[in-house]
C-alpha cells in the first residue's frame, strides 16, 4: 500500500477538514485575518488614492468614535444591527431563511409612525411608547408567521416567501408615505410630532438613546439565555440540525417552525418600533435600509451567539461611519470607503475557511509527518 | 512552488512598505499649507455641505460644483477640508441631523443641505446650534419657523422651464408647418404633484404656447425623484398617447433615452431634460434642458455671511442674475430657436414678460385675479398648524408672483390645457 501511495505525486496543496480546533487558535487566525486584510486595503488605498493607509485608518476611527457624539451614532447603530440580528438568530439556527427582515421591521415602523401621529398628545409618551411598541411587535410577529404557516403547512419555500412579504411591507408603508406626506406630493413625513416630541423616546441617564440601548441589551440577553438554556431554544437547534431527528424525538415542527418565526419576527417589528421612535422619528421605504439583510451576516458570522453579535455590529457599524468619514475627509467617492470595507468583510468571511479547514503543503511538517 | 510564493510575500512587504514611507511626505505638505492659508487670506470661514447623492447624480453635481465654484470667487479654498467640508449620500432621515450635528462640531460656521427632504433635520439641529447657520436649499419653512440661523434658498427654475418651453414650442411648430405633426400634444415626467413639479410644467407648457398657442399637455407621475426605468417608462407611456415633447421633473436620464430609443424606431418625438445637458444619451432627440446654476444663491449667501450682513430667511433669484440657464441647444432644434430664447431671456431679465401672466392661462376657463395662499406649515392629517404664517393674495400686476413670499415654489393651480394622468395624491 505505502509503495503505491508514493506513486502518485502528492498534490501541492491538500485540504483537510479539522477534527475541532482550540478557542485560542481559532481566535488567532481571526485576528491575523483582520490584520492581514488591513495589510491588502492599504495596499489598495495607496495604489488607488496615493493617501497614507495608517492616516486613513485614523480617519476610520475617527469618525466612529472621533466625538462624543460620533460614538453615539455608531452605538445607536450598532444596537439597531444587534436588534434585528437578535431576531434573526432564532430563525437562522432553525435554518428558516428568513430573509424578510426588511419587511418585518417596516410593518412595525410604519405602525408606530401611524399611532404616533393619531394618537401623540391624546395619550402619555409612555403610554404611547407601550402601545406603539406593542402593535409593533405583534405586526411584525403577523409578517413572521405569515410564511411560517404556508412552510410549516404546505411546505412553501420560505425564501421567496419572506421576501416577497418585503415588497408587500415597502408598498404599504409608501402607500403610507403619500398618505401622510407634507407637504402634499413631497414623498415626505418629515419628523412626526417635531415640536411636541410626543411618542418619541425620552432620555435615559441622560443619553438620547440610552433607551434604545437599554432595550437592546435586554433582548440580546434574553435571546442568549432562551436559544442556550430552554427547552425551547433546544428544539430549535434540534430542528434546525435534523428535522427527522426533531420528528423521531417527538418534537412538533410544525409547532417549533412557527413558534420560532413568530419571536423572530417580532423581534424585527420591535426594531422598527425603536428606529421610529428612538431614532429617526419619521417613515419612509428607507426605513429598514437594507439592515434587515446586513443583520443575517451579523447573525451568521456570529454562529448566532448574540455577545458575540455585539462585537460584529461594532465592526459593521464602525467601518460605515468610518467610510462616511474618509470620503468626506479625503474627498473620496463613497464607493472606495466600501471596497475597503468588503476586502475587510472578505478576509475576516474566509478566515471562518481555516478555523474549519487546514490545508496541508506538499513536502511541509505535516505532510512528512503522516 | 515555493519560490513563488516567497516571492509573492516579500512583493506584498515591499510594497507596503513603500506605501507606509511614500505617503508620510505627501501628509506632511498639504497640512501646513492649509495652516498658512486658513492664517494668511481672509476667508476665516468654514462651510459644510450635506449632499443627498454624490458626483454620480447631476442634481448634487449643479450643487457640489456650485458651492465650489462660490467659494473659489470668495477665497476659499474648496480643495482645503479646514475650510469646506462635504457629506455625501446623506439620506434624508436622522443621518441628515447626524451630519449637520457632526458638521457642527467639526467648527463649520454655515452648513447646507441640498435636498428638500433634509429640512426638517436642519431645523432640528439649526434649533440646538444657535450660533450657526443653517440654509436647507429648496426648503420652504425658513420664513415661518422663527429661527434666526436657519434659512432657505432656491433660483427661479421656472424662468428656465419656460425658456426651454419655447425651444420645444418652436421645434413643435417646426413639425407642424412640416405637416409631420398635426395634434401639438406635450408629455411631462414629473416626481411627484407637489407644488415645485406642478410650478415647473406649467412654466414648460406656457414656454411652448408663446410659440404654439393651442399645445397642451399631459402628465405622468414617476412618484419618484430618480428612477431610471420609471422614467423611461413614463416618456414610453406618453409617446404611446401622442406626445410629441416630452419634458421632465425627475433627474436621471430614463425619459431622454426612451425618447432616443423611439426616436430611431421611427416615432416622431423630442426630449426636454433638467439638470445636465442630455445630448450625450440623446444626442438627436434632447432639445436642451432647463439648468439652476446654484454658484449664485451660494455665492450670494455666503457673501452676505462674511460680510456679517443679516441673510434673509428666503432668497430666490432668476436669469436676471444668471441663477438659471438653459444647455447648450441641439442639433434637432428648429431654425431661429437662439433668436427666440434670446428674446425670451431679453424679456424675462427687463421684466416686460412674467412667466405666469393670467392673461396667459385659465383656470376652470376662468382667468385667475385672486388666489389666497396660506404660508403656514400644516400638518395635513390633524390639521395642526407646525408653523404659523400668513395668509396672502399671490396675484398682483397682472401676474401670479412666484417665489416671491417664499423662495420655494407655492403654484399649485392646475391650469386648463394640462391633464394629470395618475395623480393619486
Amino acid at each position: 500500500m505505502t509503495q503505491t501511495v508514493q506513486h502518485h505525486k502528492e498534490p501541492l496543496l491538500r485540504i483537510v477538514k479539522r477534527d475541532g480546533i482550540a478557542r485560542p487558535k481559532a481566535y488567532a487566525i481571526r485576528i491575523a485575518a483582520v490584520l492581514a486584510s488591513l495589510v491588502v486595503s492599504g495596499i489598495f488605498i495607496f495604489a488607488i488614492t496615493k493617501l497614507n493607509p495608517i492616516q486613513v485608518y485614523e480617519a476610520i476611527f475617527d469618525g466612529a468614535f472621533g466625538t462624543n457624539r460620533r460614538s453615539w451614532v455608531t452605538i445607536r447603530d450598532a444596537m439597531m444591527l444587534l436588534c434585528i440580528g437578535v431576531g434573526l438568530a432564532p430563525a437562522f439556527k432553525m435554518k428558516f431563511w428568513n430573509i424578510g427582515a426588511e419587511g418585518q421591521i417596516l410593518i412595525g415602523g410604519v405602525v408606530t409612525a401611524g399611532i404616533m401621529r393619531a394618537w401623540g398628545g391624546d395619550l402619555s409618551t409612555p403610554a404611547l411608547l407601550a402601545v406603539m411598541g406593542i402593535v409593533s411587535l405583534l405586526c411584525g410577529c403577523l409578517w413572521g408567521v405569515i410564511p411560517a404557516v404556508f412552510k410549516a403547512v404546505w411546505n412553501t419555500n420560505e425564501t421567496l416567501f419572506t421576501l416577497m412579504m418585503n415588497y408587500v411591507a415597502i408598498q404599504i408603508t409608501s402607500y403610507c408615505v403619500a398618505l401622510w406626506e407634507n407637504p402634499v406630493g413631497s414623498n415626505s413625513v418629515g419628523i412626526i410630532n417635531q415640536m411636541t416630541a410626543y411618542g418619541h423616546f425620552p432620555k435615559v441617564f441622560g443619553q438620547a438613546y440610552g433607551l434604545n440601548v437599554v432595550l437592546v441589551l435586554i433582548l440580546a440577553v434574553g435571546m442568549y439565555i432562551y436559544l442556550k438554556y430552554s427547552k425551547q431554544g433546544y428544539e430549535i437547534s434540534v430542528v434546525g440540525d435534523s428535522e427527522n431527528t426533531a420528528r423521531y424525538a417527538g418534537i412538533n415542527v410544525k409547532k417549533v417552525t412557527i413558534r420560532t418565526m413568530a419571536i423572530s419576527g417580532a423581534i424585527c417589528g420591535l426594531a422598527g418600533f425603536i428606529e421610529v421612535a428612538g431614532v429617526s422619528h419619521t417613515i419612509s421605504t428607507e426605513t429598514a435600509g437594507g439592515r434587515g439583510f446586513t443583520a443575517i451576516i451579523v447573525a451568521w458570522l456570529a454562529q448566532f451567539n448574540t455577545f458575540v453579535m455585539i462585537l460584529i455590529s461594532f465592526l459593521l457599524v464602525f467601518l460605515q461611519q468610518g467610510a462616511i468619514q474618509i470620503a468626506s475627509q479625503f474627498n473620496l467617492n463613497d464607493y472606495a470607503s466600501e471596497i475597503i470595507t468588503g476586502i475587510i468583510l472578505f478576509f475576516i468571511l474566509s478566515s471562518e475557511f481555516f478555523i474549519n479547514y487546514r490545508v496541508i503543503v506538499r513536502g511541509g511538517k505535516e505532510a512528512k509527518g503522516k | 512552488m515555493k519560490k513563488i510564493l516567497a516571492l509573492l510575500l516579500t512583493l506584498v512587504m515591499a510594497l507596503s512598505l513603500t506605501a507606509c514611507g511614500g505617503q508620510e511626505e505627501t501628509s506632511d505638505t498639504p497640512a501646513d499649507e492649509g495652516g498658512e492659508t486658513t492664517q494668511g487670506e481672509t476667508a476665516d470661514i468654514k462651510v459644510g455641505l450635506i449632499c443627498v447623492h454624490d458626483q454620480n447624480s447631476g442634481y448634487d453635481v449643479a450643487h457640489i460644483d456650485g458651492l465650489t465654484a462660490a467659494c473659489e470667487a470668495l477665497g476659499i479654498d474648496p480643495t482645503d477640508t479646514n475650510q469646506v467640508v462635504f457629506k455625501y449620500n446623506v439620506a434624508e432621515n436622522q443621518a441628515c441631523y447626524d451630519a449637520a450635528v457632526d458638521l457642527a462640531e467639526q467648527g463649520c460656521d454655515i452648513i447646507f443641505s441640498d435636498s428638500y427632504g433634509h429640512q426638517p433635520y436642519m431645523l432640528q439641529a439649526a434649533r440646538e446650534y444657535e450660533d450657526i447657520t443653517f440654509v436647507s436649499c429648496t426648503g420652504d419653512q425658513a420664513g415661518v419657523s422663527g429661527l434666526d440661523n436657519f434659512k432657505n434658498i432656491f433660483p427661479y427654475t421656472y424662468e428656465s422651464r419656460y425658456v426651454s418651453g419655447v425651444v420645444a414650442g418652436m421645434k413643435l411648430k417646426e413639425l407642424m408647418d412640416a405637416g409631420t405633426v398635426t395634434d401639438p400634444k406635450v408629455g411631462y415626467v414629473g416626481a411627484y404633484p407637489y407644488a415645485e413639479v406642478v410650478c415647473g410644467y406649467t412654466a414648460f407648457l406656457l414656454g411652448i404656447q408663446s410659440i404654439v398657442p393651442e399645445a397642451y399637455m399631459e402628465v405622468q407621475y414617476t412618484n419618484s425623484w430618480f428612477d431610471l426605468a420609471g422614467e423611461a417608462e413614463a416618456a414610453n407611456t406618453l409617446m404611446a398617447r401622442g406626445c410629441v415633447i416630452i419634458g421632465q421633473h425627475a433627474d436621471s436620464t430614463g425619459a431622454p433615452s426612451a425618447v432616443q430609443d423611439a426616436q430611431e424606431k421611427g416615432t416622431v418625438a423630442y426630449s426636454v431634460g433638467y439638470n445636465i445637458d442630455m445630448l450625450s444619451v440623446a444626442p438627436t432627440a434632447a432639445l436642451t434642458s432647463a439648468q439652476n446654476n446654484w454658484s449664485v444663491l451660494y455665492q450670494a449667501t455666503l457673501e452676505k455671511f462674511m460680510a456679517g450682513e443679516e441673510i434673509p430667511a428666503d432668497y430666490a433669484t432668476g436669469h436676471a442674475n444668471n441663477a438659471v440657464m438653459i444647455s447648450t441647444l441641439g442639433e434637432s432644434c428648429a431654425e431661429g430657436t437662439q433668436e427666440a430664447v434670446d428674446a425670451a431671456w431679453a424679456a424675462i431679465d427687463d421684466g416686460s414678460l412674467k412667466v405666469f401672466d393670467t392673461s396667459k392661462f385659465t383656470v376652470g376657463g376662468q382667468t385667475v385675479t385672486e388666489y389666497e395662499v396660506n404660508f403656514s406649515i400644516i400638518d395635513f392629517e390633524s390639521g395642526d398648524v407646525v408653523f404659523e404664517g400668513p395668509t396672502e393674495n399671490v396675484i398682483s400686476d397682472g401676474a401670479f408672483q412666484e417665489s416671491v413670499y417664499r423662495s420655494a415654489p407655492y403654484f399649485d393651480l392646475r391650469i386648463d390645457g394640462i391633464t394629470e394622468l395618475n395623480n393619486n395624491g
